[in-house]
């Protein structure tokens, strides 16, 4: 049965994953008794019965009903249906009953990537750090559309809904890196709308926060700015190859430095550090022909030290590509 | 008499405008059917599309926009424009009266003129794939509906128009169904297709309304943002699912009745034998329409609903489970010492029986709480439901098309090919959509243009399955209209299956214009293969 969780499912990381897969094996054993039931009775009752070749055309049997059958019929998958209910239930409970002593993390969808709130301060992009053997009570919303939040591994998901919260938590068992999935359609990115929770041990988690909001100081800019890429989600719409994603490429606007770049309303204006800073905290306002105005604004997200190293990170893209 | 032989609906009367005003439901049933079969040639060739781009995990064929558009219309034009009309507008539309000794529907105009509102809808979801198509998927969900930037009107406004074809067919079947009978056709003595008609019709026409107003409600908030749906107006996107759902759930069983009535046509004539279980099948139709209803909740438990309206929709939701379960049952004990022969018909309804087991089955791992909130909105929950409807509904429209045709057509196709595409379509639609179970406990979403590599295997396999499945279906349609020609007619009294009902007992194949030359008179039940003897007939 190991090997057969391993093949079928992700790994069991929650504390209630084991129940909901022992759930799963419950049904999915009876529906293989039934379906051998059906169809091992139609193969059997259809070559048994068949019409071979010169047998003559006759009155059939009148039976049309078999009281015992039907009842068995009838009974047996009611009794197979209340137990798949009540065990439906009981581990839905499990799923929705919050523990009393809950870290609680805020987490926001918003097209297309996460935030997440850490209750001490401090803001992750598409990257949740939650310590192991600790329930985590985790609070969605949306800022635009609707988005679902999905962990595989924890078998939980709920909707994230633009004018209400909707809670979910989950008790991680096994510290590692999983991915997480927007599963609520919510537009063109939706597919690249993945993020990744990062299980660490308690001692680790702690000295991660404790460093939260505080690092990155005494990089290089255009390193930070390689980490803000991925960090602060630029990648969903972003290549760095010069491929078209939902944005312009930043190697296609990298090597257009200092050139002029023609907006959908047909104004136009030179690449310069200025565009690139009021293009990240105004998408809106200039919009590259041939895209669609889609990208949020960053106001708020980004400090200024962040801003300038992802122009820096951007600006060195040029010169990587002509070595 | 030799004279009046030789006339047959489909040549009678003559010329194009003989067939765009025509008041014969044949002919109206036809229309639909030429209509049904483009646009679900349509369909397909956009889920081939689908298939091709999710054979590798990058965006490899098409863009992100490009493929949210494909996915949209193929849902769209199949559901609205496809499977909904195509069971009862075609087939329903040409055998109900024959099944009834009718001469035609309660009224034939009101039939006439669902078919234009059929073309009305169908011609604004054709300018929406003109104009650039639409990309919020089927199902609409606010408030990604009301702020998208692509067509969301003129499809919204086609469903809305094709609406009223359904309410109005639906109307017409339920009134010829209760008068149109002829003198000793009772209740318990109609074919169990016209029973699936029934319960058919009353979900049509109560449910259909709903979508109209949800449609109405829409297209309202986006040209005059009334604030219904929409939060940034104090409006509610779940109030939108709650609308939604209440239509497009009972739309399910608008969708798979009549194709329990074509099954429970196909079993009993191709083994030659009495159904099993007549009222049992006949009252379980009438009460899925009626628990239909009742289980909207279930497409919505990750939603945030409250905890009792969930263990609520839960339960309900079993309810559906077992009535349908005890059919499959006696469908399969219908072949009980009975004739059984493997004509494509009969392959196609066991090839349903299969297929139908397991959509039915997945649809109970899916109605446990617990376990739905892994597999919400993944590939587990596309795999259930092509299981359901491709693999009962439009296996089963295949199989009644392929049952009737020597009837309403006057033409045999070549039955070995018929059995080989049957075959491809049951292996291809199980490469294709059997492993999609898989990618959703794995945890794979749908609605996804790209995806993580840790899928490809699976998807990359489910690709290459769907394309014998395409090639299978397209050769089993031609080999249907090859059989049209000339040189193919059938003897008019030719009934190949040796089947009881009136259309095969007493109207000509293709049938005389007005039906039948007189009225005819009921001598046996629609299964009474115990009583009496009808030798199956198959003359060039």
């Amino acid at each position: 049965m190991d090997r057969l969780t391993e093949y079928l499912f992700p790994k069991q990381v929650s504390t209630f994953a084991a129940d909901i897969d022992n759930l799963f094996y419950f049904i999915f054993y009876s529906s293989i008794a039934l379906f051998a039931i059906v169809v091992f009775g139609m193969v059997y009752l259809a070559i048994k019965y068949r019409f071979k070749k010169g047998d003559e055309v006759r009155l059939t049997s009148s039976k049309d009903h078999s009281n015992i059958l039907e009842s068995l019929f009838f009974i047996v998958p009611l009794i197979l249906v209340s137990i798949t209910f009540v065990w439906g239930i009981r581990s839905y409970l499990k799923m929705i009953i919050v523990p009393d002593d809950a870290i609680e993390i805020k987490v926001t969808g918003q097209s297309w990537f996460w935030t997440f709130d850490y209750p001490d301060g401090g803001t992750t992009l598409n990257e949740l750090v939650v310590p192991s053997n600790q329930p985590i009570k985790i609070v969605l919303s949306s800022k635009d559309v609707l988005h679902s939040f999905f962990i595989p591994v924890m078998r939980t998901k709920m909707d994230c809904l633009p004018n209400r919260y909707n809670v979910m938590w989950f008790d991680a068992q096994q510290e590692g890196v999983y991915d997480i999935f927007c599963t609520e359609y919510c537009g063109t990115g939706h597919s690249q709308m993945g993020a990744k929770v990062i299980v660490m041990k308690p001692a680790q988690y702690e000295a991660w926060v404790a460093d939260l909001g505080s690092d990155d100081e005494d990089i290089p800019l255009d390193e930070l700015g390689a980490k803000l890429y991925t960090k602060k989600a630029c990648n969903t719409c972003h290549t760095l190859d010069g491929s078209d994603l939902v944005g312009p490429s930043y190697l296609q606007t990298s090597q257009m430095w200092g050139e002029e770049r023609v907006f959908d309303d047909g104004t136009s204006t030179i690449i310069d550090d200025n565009y690139i800073r009021s293009s990240i905290l105004e998408p809106q306002t200039k919009i590259v022909a041939g895209y669609q105005g889609v990208m949020p604004t960053y106001q708020g997200l980004l400090n200024d030290r962040e801003l300038d190293a992802l122009i820096a990170f951007l600006k060195s893209l040029k010169e990587d590509s002509q070595i | 008499m030799a004279e009046n032989q030789k006339q047959n609906y489909l040549t009678h009367p003559k010329g194009i405008m003989s067939w765009l005003l025509t008041l014969d439901h044949k002919r109206i049933g036809l229309m639909y059917l030429f209509g049904g079969i483009i646009f679900f040639f349509l369909g397909g060739v956009l889920a081939l599309g689908m298939r091709l781009e999710l054979a590798a995990p990058g965006n490899d064929f098409m863009s992100n926009e490009t493929y949210n558009n494909v996915y949209t219309l193929h849902g769209a034009i199949m559901i609205f424009l496809f499977i909904i009309p195509a069971i009862p507008g075609a087939l329903g539309n040409m055998l109900l009266p024959l099944m009834l000794g009718a001469k035609d529907v309660a009224f034939p105009r009101l039939n006439l003129a669902s078919f234009y509102i059929y073309t009305l809808g169908a011609l604004f979801v054709v300018y929406t794939i003109i104009a650039g198509g639409v990309d919020t998927g089927w199902t609409f969900y606010t408030p990604y509906s009301t702020t998208s930037t692509s067509n969301v009107i003129p499809m919204t406004m086609g469903i809305f128009i094709i609406g009223f074809s359904s309410i109005l067919t639906g109307l017409n079947f339920i009134a010829t169904i209760h008068k149109m009978r002829i003198p000793g056709l009772t209740w318990y003595k109609l074919p169990l297709f016209v029973w699936a008609l029934y319960g058919t019709s009353l979900v049509q026409i109560t449910a259909t309304p709903v979508i109209a107003i949800t449609m109405v409600l829409l297209i309202l908030e986006r040209l005059l943002g009334i604030g219904i749906f929409d939060p940034a107006l104090g409006g509610d996107p779940v109030l939108y699912q709650h609308f939604f759902w209440f239509y497009s759930h009972p739309a399910v069983y608008i969708m798979i009745l009549p194709a329990f009535g074509i099954i429970s046509e196909i079993i009993p004539v191709h083994s030659r034998k009495k159904i099993w279980g007549y009222k049992f099948i006949a009252f379980s139709t009438l009460s899925i329409a009626f628990i239909g209803f009742l289980v909207w909740g279930h497409h919505m438990f990750t939603s945030g609903q409250s905890v009792f309206s969930q263990i609520v929709f839960s339960f309900i939701t079993y309810f559906v489970g077992i009535p349908t379960g005890v059919k499959i049952f006696s469908w399969i004990l219908t072949m009980y010492k009975g004739q059984v022969s493997f004509t494509p018909p009969m392959l196609y309804a066991l090839s349903f029986l299969f297929l139908f087991t397991i959509g039915g089955l997945t649809g109970i791992f899916l109605g446990a709480v617990a376990l739905d909130i892994h597999l919400h909105d993944t590939y587990f929950v596309v795999a259930h439901f092509h299981y359901v409807m491709q693999g009962g509904t439009i296996i089963a429209f295949l199989g009644g098309l392929h049952h009737w045709w020597p009837k309403t057509m006057g033409a045999m196709y070549n039955q070995t090919v018929a059995s080989i595409c049957c075959l491809g379509v049951f292996l291809g639609f199980n490469g294709t959509f059997f492993p999609q179970f898989l990618l959703g406990l794995r945890g794979m979403p749908r609605r996804y243009a790209t995806y993580d590599p840790q899928y490809a295997e699976l998807h990359n396999y489910s690709s290459f399955w769907s394309g014998i499945l395409g090639l299978s279906i397209f050769i089993a349609i031609m080999n249907l209209l090859w059989s049209l020609r000339k040189s193919n007619k059938l003897d008019p009294g030719t009934n190949p299956w040796g089947a009881m009902t009136l259309e095969w007992t007493h109207t000509s194949s293709p049938p005389h214009p007005h039906n039948f030359e007189e009225e005819p008179v009921l001598e046996h039940g629609p299964y009474d293969y115990d009583k009496v003897i009808v030798e199956p007939t198959f003359k060039k």
